[in-house]
C-alpha cells in the first residue's frame, strides 16, 4: 500500500512554464477594453462620488460646490437620515430571509424533483424579466389596492380586518421586494444544487441518514455556494432599492434609497453622496463579514 | 452474528424493460460474493435492490428471518462502496469515514475511526479532503466508510473500476485480505471476470436479468453451463456436433466424421445436436500424424494458421479442414514442441476436460466485444 503513497507524492503536477511576452501582451489586449470601459464608467464615477461626499454642504447646483474636506458630511447625515438606514438594512434583510425560505424549495424542487419539466419551470423563474422591473412593481401595487380582490378575499377570510389594508404598509414593500428578487435567489440555488451528485445523497441514506438528516449533514452545506451567492444578490440591491418603498410603501416606509434619490434631484448633492458612500461601506463591511463566516472558500 | 442473504423472486421492471427477471438468489454469510456480468444484464439494480436505492417490482429480500424488502436504505444493516466511491468533498476523510457511527449516534467514535483508517493504512490523511486524494486511496476511504459500520452485508459497486489496471490487482488482493480479516459478507458486483475469479468465493454470473450460472470459480471456469458462460469467463473453443450413442460412463459425439467422448457427468444434454467445448489450454497440439493412446478425443488434419509468443505461453490458430479456427494455448515449458503458421497438425484433449452444452444457445454468446 505504501506503493500508492509514493505515487500520489510523485504525480504532483510541476510549475509550468513561464508564458513568453507575446503571450502576456495578448492577455493584457484582452483585458483593455473591459478595463477601459470599467475606468470610465465604474473608477471615475466613484471617485467623483468620493469627492462629492467631502463636498461643503452649505454649497448649491447654482452657486456650485467647493471641495472641503468636510468628514462632518457622514455624521451629520447618519444623524439625520439614521432611521431610513437603519430600516433599508431591517427590509433587506427581511426580503433575504423571504427569498431564502421561498427560493430554497423551489430550486430544490427544479433541480432535484422536475424532471422533463426542469427547462420549462427554470424559464418560467425567468420569464418576469421579460417585463421592466417598474411595470410589474406597479402591477402589485394594483394587486395590493385597497379595493383589490386580494384585500377582499384576506377580509373575508377574517384575516385583515374591516378597514384593514396591504397597499402602503411595511408588508407591501417587503412583499414587492420580495417578488422582485427572488429569481436572483433561485437561480444561484438552481446552479449549485443540480450539480450535487445524486450518489452522494444515496451514500447519506446507505450510512443511515434520513432524509431529513442526509439533507442537513449533505445537501445543504453543498448547496452553501448557493445560498452565500443567492443571499448576497439578493440582500445588496434590495438594500439600495427604493422602487418598491415609493410605489406600495408611504413615507413611513422609506428606503435610503428614496432619500439619496429625493436629496439628488433637490441639488444636496453632498449629503446624498455621504449617504450613498456610508451604505456602499455598510454592505461592504457586512458582505465580508458574512462570507467570513460562511466559510465556503472550499467548496466554491 | 451473520445471516445468509436471501432473494427470492425478486424482478426488477423499469419503463420498457425488465432489469432484472425472477431472480432466487442466496449469499451464504461470510462469504464473498461476486455478481458477475456484462454492463446491462441487471447486475447492479440487483445491488441497489439489496441496498434499497431501488425498490423491487415483486419479490422478498431477506437477512436471516428478518425481511428487509420495503426497508428504507438506512433502516438497512447493509452498507455500499459505491461506483467513483460518492465521498462527501465537504467533510475529511476522519468525517467521512464517522458518518455512519456519528448518525447511529454511536459514542466514542473516534477510535474506532482511528482503527478504521488504521486497516485501509490511511492513518496520516484523516484531515485530508476526499478531493486529495489518489483514486485508490479515495477507493480505500470508500471501503472504511462502509466498513466501520460493521454491516451485515457489504455491497461494491465496481469497486476497482476507476483504477488502473496495477492498483487494481494491488486492490483485489486488499479486498481479499480485509474480507477474511473482517469475515463480513461482501457482494461485489463487476463486469471484469477476472476480478471476480480472484476475489469471490462464489460467483453469480448473470446475462439479461436472469442467472446464468452459480458456483465456484473453479466450477464455472471447469464445467461451464451455457455458452455464455463458456465464452464471459475466459475463452472456450465451440465445436458442433452431434450425440450419436454412450459407451460407459460417456457420450459418443460425432464431429465432422469423427468420435470423440465426453464424460457423462460433463454433458448439459444426452440427445441431438450439442456444442463440444474445451478450454484452449487443454488442447494440445502434436505433429500430424502421432498416434495417440486410447481414451484420447483427437481431431485430424488442422493447419495451424496464426502463432502469437506471449512469454509464458504462446497461442496458437488452428484451422480445421471444416474451416474452423480453434484457439490452443501452449505453456513455454520447454519440454513440448513448438510449431509455425503452416505446419500440419493434430489436435488432442482428454474427454474430462471437454463439456457439452445445448446447440440451440448462441456460440457467440459472451464473447466480449474487442474494445
Amino acid at each position: 500500500m505504501s506503493a500508492v503513497g509514493q505515487l500520489s507524492a510523485a504525480s504532483q503536477t510541476p510549475a509550468p512554464p513561464p508564458p513568453r511576452s507575446g503571450r502576456r501582451l495578448t492577455a493584457y489586449l484582452l483585458l483593455l477594453p473591459g478595463g477601459l470601459w470599467l475606468l470610465l464608467f465604474f473608477v471615475v464615477p466613484l471617485v467623483s462620488l468620493l469627492a462629492a461626499s467631502l463636498y461643503d454642504p452649505n454649497g448649491s447646483i447654482e452657486d456650485g460646490f467647493s471641495m472641503t474636506w468636510s468628514f462632518g458630511n457622514f455624521a451629520d447625515t447618519m444623524a439625520d437620515y439614521a432611521r431610513p438606514f437603519g430600516r433599508s438594512l431591517w427590509y433587506a434583510l427581511l426580503t433575504t430571509a423571504f427569498c431564502l425560505l421561498l427560493g430554497y424549495p423551489l430550486a430544490y424542487a427544479i433541480a432535484m424533483k422536475a424532471g422533463r419539466w426542469k427547462n420549462l419551470m427554470l424559464a418560467l423563474v425567468i420569464a418576469p424579466f421579460f417585463t421592466s422591473f417598474l411595470i410589474r412593481t406597479l402591477s402589485w401595487k394594483l394587486l395590493l389596492s385597497d379595493n383589490g380582490f386580494v384585500v377582499d378575499a384576506l377580509k373575508w377570510l377574517h384575516i385583515l380586518g374591516p378597514d384593514g389594508r396591504l397597499l402602503a404598509t411595511t408588508a407591501a414593500v417587503v412583499t414587492g421586494l420580495t417578488y422582485n428578487f427572488l429569481p436572483f435567489m433561485v437561480l444561484p440555488l438552481y446552479a449549485s444544487l443540480e450539480k450535487i451528485d445524486r450518489r452522494l445523497i444515496e451514500a447519506g441514506g446507505d450510512l443511515f441518514a434520513g432524509p431529513l438528516t442526509t439533507f442537513r449533514v449533505v445537501t445543504l452545506p453543498l448547496s452553501m455556494p448557493g445560498v452565500v451567492a443567492g443571499t448576497l444578490l439578493t440582500f445588496i440591491p434590495a438594500a439600495g432599492d427604493y422602487i418598491n418603498a415609493q410605489l406600495l410603501g408611504t413615507p413611513k416606509q422609506r428606503m435610503i434609497g428614496n432619500d439619496i434619490q429625493r436629496l439628488f434631484s433637490a441639488g444636496a448633492y453632498p449629503t446624498a453622496a455621504a449617504l450613498s458612500v456610508t451604505l456602499m461601506a455598510a454592505i461592504v463591511v457586512l458582505v465580508l463579514i458574512y462570507v467570513r463566516r460562511a466559510g465556503t472558500d472550499d467548496l466554491v | 452474528m451473520t445471516s445468509d442473504l436471501v432473494l427470492e423472486g425478486i424482478s426488477k421492471q423499469f419503463a420498457g424493460h425488465r432489469a432484472v427477471d425472477n431472480l432466487d438468489l442466496t449469499v451464504p454469510a461470510g462469504s464473498f460474493f461476486a455478481l458477475l456480468g456484462p454492463s446491462g444484464c441487471g447486475k447492479t439494480t440487483t445491488l441497489r435492490m439489496i441496498a434499497g436505492l431501488e425498490e423491487p417490482t415483486t419479490g422478498t429480500i431477506r437477512l436471516g428471518d428478518d425481511e428487509i424488502t420495503g426497508l428504507r436504505p438506512y433502516k438497512r444493516p447493509v452498507n455500499t462502496v459505491f461506483q467513483n466511491y460518492a465521498l462527501f468533498p465537504h467533510l475529511d476523510i476522519f468525517e467521512n469515514v464517522a458518518f455512519g457511527l456519528k448518525r447511529r449516534k454511536v459514542k466514542d467514535y473516534k477510535p474506532k475511526v482511528e482503527e478504521m483508517l488504521d486497516l485501509v493504512e490511511l492513518n496520516d490523511y484523516g484531515k485530508r479532503r476526499p478531493g486529495q486524494l489518489s483514486g485508490g486511496q479515495q477507493q480505500r476511504v470508500a471501503l472504511a466508510r462502509a466498513l466501520i459500520n460493521r454491516p451485515q452485508v457489504l455491497l461494491l459497486d465496481e469497486p476497482l473500476g476507476a483504477l488502473d489496471l496495477k492498483l487494481r490487482r494491488q486492490m483485489q488482493l486488499e479486498l481479499k485480505r480485509i474480507q477474511t480479516e473482517v469475515g463480513i459478507t461482501f457482494v461485489h458486483v463487476t463486469h471484469d471476470q477476472e476480478e471476480a475469479m480472484t476475489m469471490a468465493d462464489t460467483i453469480a454470473v448473470m446475462n439479461g436479468g436472469l442467472i446464468e450460472q452459480l458456483g465456484s470459480p473453479a466450477e464455472l471456469y471447469d464445467l461451464p453451463a451455457t455458452t455464455f458462460v463458456a465464452n464471459f469467463l475466459g475463452q472456450s473453443n465451440l465445436i458442433r456436433g452431434a450425440i450419436i450413442g454412450q459407451a460407459d460412463e460417456n457420450l459418443i459425439v460425432d464431429v465432422q466424421g469423427r468420435k470423440v467422448l465426453v464424460p457423462k457427468a460433463r454433458c448439459r444434454v444426452t440427445e441431438g445436436e450439442v456444442w463440444l467445448g474445451i478450454r484452449p489450454e487443454k488442447v494440445f497440439l502434436a505433429p500430424a500424424g502421432t498416434e495417440e493412446g486410447d481414451g484420447v478425443n483427437q481431431l485430424l488434419g488442422a493447419v495451424v494458421t496464426d502463432v502469437s509468443y506471449v512469454g509464458v505461453s504462446t497461442q496458437y490458430l488452428a484451422k480445421l479442414p471444416w474451416g474452423q479456427e480453434l484457439t490452443v494455448f501452449e505453456q513455454n515449458t520447454g519440454a513440448r514442441d513448438t510449431f509455425r503458421a503452416g505446419d500440419a497438425v493434430d489436435l488432442h484433449w482428454r474427454p474430462a476436460h471437454s463439456f457439452l452444452l445445448d446447440a440451440a444457445q448462441d456460440a457467440l454468446a459472451g464473447v466480449e466485444d474487442v474494445e
